[in-house]
């Protein structure tokens, strides 16, 4: 592993966005707009609710910022990989001396700035607009949302196995699987809700155990929710190992398949 | 025309068959029992150009991409600095390599010099910046360092392509048609830049090319493809005496229209 390698395929990307409006706003743009139009919208249907549903808008806004931090870690990986691809510079990549596992690593440095940039963001703008302080989950705001960068980084990997393999066709991907966690994964609604065999694959979902501990604390401040992040850390272990494996195959299939040299075409 | 003096090796210290890159019956298959390329053999001296030559589909890019190790062979084996190229063993060595094609780019949104800087730390390059400014002078492309890759024409992409190939000082250069879309003049020097570099540092080069003429000019020894075989592999001149042929396009033509050689035993054809 070399520092300088890594922070090779870093630099490329910072250069990328150092003087790129329209990629910047994509970070942006989409978590802002969310925020506000469905920040708004809950504070509209608490202020009609009859019985009153006091931490509502907190958990809404809670699980807005956070499922906001796992799309970006997934997209950091995903749309990192497809900006060399679509600059046909994947194959100057692939004959450097640059490995797979260093080039892995680089996406998810990436993919961590990406998030931190757009988490300062969603984060001020919970603030200024509904009052609403994401750091009041304390302690747990850190393992909490490692773990959603976590489940981002597993399933931006397998996405852009799957880029690899099926080549530009598969593209969509980067913008469409994390979202066939989503109904799964708790983010706006407990666990309890889904009907019982759905209850099942959300417990197999490492976000669903995330976003339960985050309502958690956010109904009793001051607790840890040990078991919820205990849990969504076992199971993004095994998802990151399996993806990376994913990865590895995929890769060495295509070295056999003489894939790398037309990807992008 | 100046064709280059026949010899083996021209690095400053170079033992004239000490060879950098060694193929054995080298053979890809894409598909069950069709071939692109088949027991393809040759070797490469240190400070020798290697000339690959064919017609289309012959497998000479493929040939290029396996000595990249960016495709991994069916059978036969190849060997760069005396190692045999694996998964294991290509992040070593291509550390000593660098490629260009004119079918590869480089970023368009960032500039020249944001490109090189990549690469240069890529190759993890000593001192980056003033190697990035030596390459970009050296393909008359310094006055360009702050402007958007982008902004290139075809021909200076391509001498950006060749400027980040030098940027690591390889030991070898695989080059696929590196002059398609330059200026005569700047094909021209890029021709002697490549001879240049092969006497004074020793550098090896292997290089496909459509263009025979320039063919005959840089390289010492030439692979003839076809249909995924080598037909002849040598010291062009010799090559040439062989086959009664006073150039490298008479050659060629007298090979494609099966004058001189009967047509390959190919087992299949290119996918």
């Amino acid at each position: 592993m070399s520092a300088r390698r890594l922070w090779a395929l870093c630099l490329r990307q910072l250069y990328l966005y150092r003087r790129s409006m329209p990629r910047l706003l994509e970070i942006f743009y989409w978590p802002t707009m969310d925020l506000l139009l469905w920040g708004f919208v809950t504070l509209y249907l608490q202020r009609n609710a009859t019985g009153g549903i006091p931490v509502f808008v907190s958990y809404f806004i809670g699980a807005l910022i956070l499922w906001d931090v796992l799309f970006r870690a997934e997209q950091g990986i995903s749309v990192s990989f497809l900006e060399d691809m679509w600059a046909r510079n994947l194959i100057n990549i692939f004959v450097s001396p640059v490995t797979v596992p260093e080039y892995l690593l680089a996406l998810m440095i990436i993919s961590a700035l990406k998030v931190a940039a757009a988490f300062s963001v969603t984060s001020s703008l919970g603030w200024i607009f509904y009052s609403f302080d994401i750091f009041k989950l304390g302690v747990s705001l850190l393992p909490l949302a490692l773990n959603l960068v976590a489940m981002g980084w597993a399933i931006g990997i397998f996405t852009t196995a799957l880029i690899l393999r099926y080549g530009l066709e598969a593209e969509i991907l980067a913008w469409a699987l994390a979202f066939l966690f989503l109904p799964f994964s708790a983010v706006f609604y407990p666990v309890e809700v889904l009907p019982h065999a759905l209850r099942a694959v959300a417990m197999l979902i490492p976000a669903s155990h995330a976003f339960e501990g985050m309502r958690a604390v956010i109904k009793n401040p001051g607790v840890f929710p040990a078991g919820q992040l205990a849990m969504a850390s076992g199971l993004n272990l095994a998802y990151l190992l399996v993806s990376a494996w994913f990865f590895m195959r995929v890769y060495k299939k295509a070295l056999i398949r003489g894939i790398i040299p037309k990807i992008g075409e | 025309m100046t064709a280059r003096p026949e010899v083996s090796g021209h690095g400053p210290d170079a033992g004239p068959l000490m060879a950098v890159i060694e193929v054995e019956g080298l053979g890809k298959s894409f598909e069950k029992g069709i071939f692109a390329l088949k027991g393809v053999s040759f070797s490469l001296s240190r400070g020798q150009i290697l000339g690959i030559l064919g017609p289309n589909g012959a497998g000479k890019t493929t040939l290029i991409h396996l000595l990249l190790g960016l495709i991994i062979p069916t059978e036969g084996e190849i060997r760069v600095f005396g190692e045999r190229l694996s998964p294991k063993t290509r992040g070593r060595i291509l550390g000593r390599m660098n490629f260009a094609s004119n079918y590869v780019s480089l970023p368009l949104a960032l500039t020249l010099w944001e490109n090189l800087m990549v690469y240069a730390h890529m190759y993890e390059v000593p001192s980056p910046r003033p190697k990035c400014a030596e390459v970009l002078r050296m393909f008359e492309l310094y006055h360009l360092k702050d402007k958007h890759t982008k902004s290139l024409s075809s021909g200076q992409m391509m001498r950006l392509c060749l400027a980040k190939a030098l940027i690591n000082d390889p030991e070898i250069l695989l080059l696929d048609e590196p002059t398609a879309g330059l200026d005569p003049e700047i094909a021209r020097k890029t021709r002697h830049l490549l001879v240049e570099l092969s006497r004074q540092r020793g550098l090896s080069v292997v290089y496909t090319s459509h263009n025979l003429w320039e063919m005959q000019e840089v390289s010492d020894r030439v692979l003839f493809l076809m249909a995924g075989e080598a037909l002849l592999e040598g010291p062009w001149r010799e090559v040439l005496g062989k086959y009664e042929a006073g150039s490298l396009e008479e050659l060629f033509f007298k090979i494609i229209e099966g004058k001189r050689t009967p047509g390959p035993s190919r087992q299949g054809s290119k996918r």
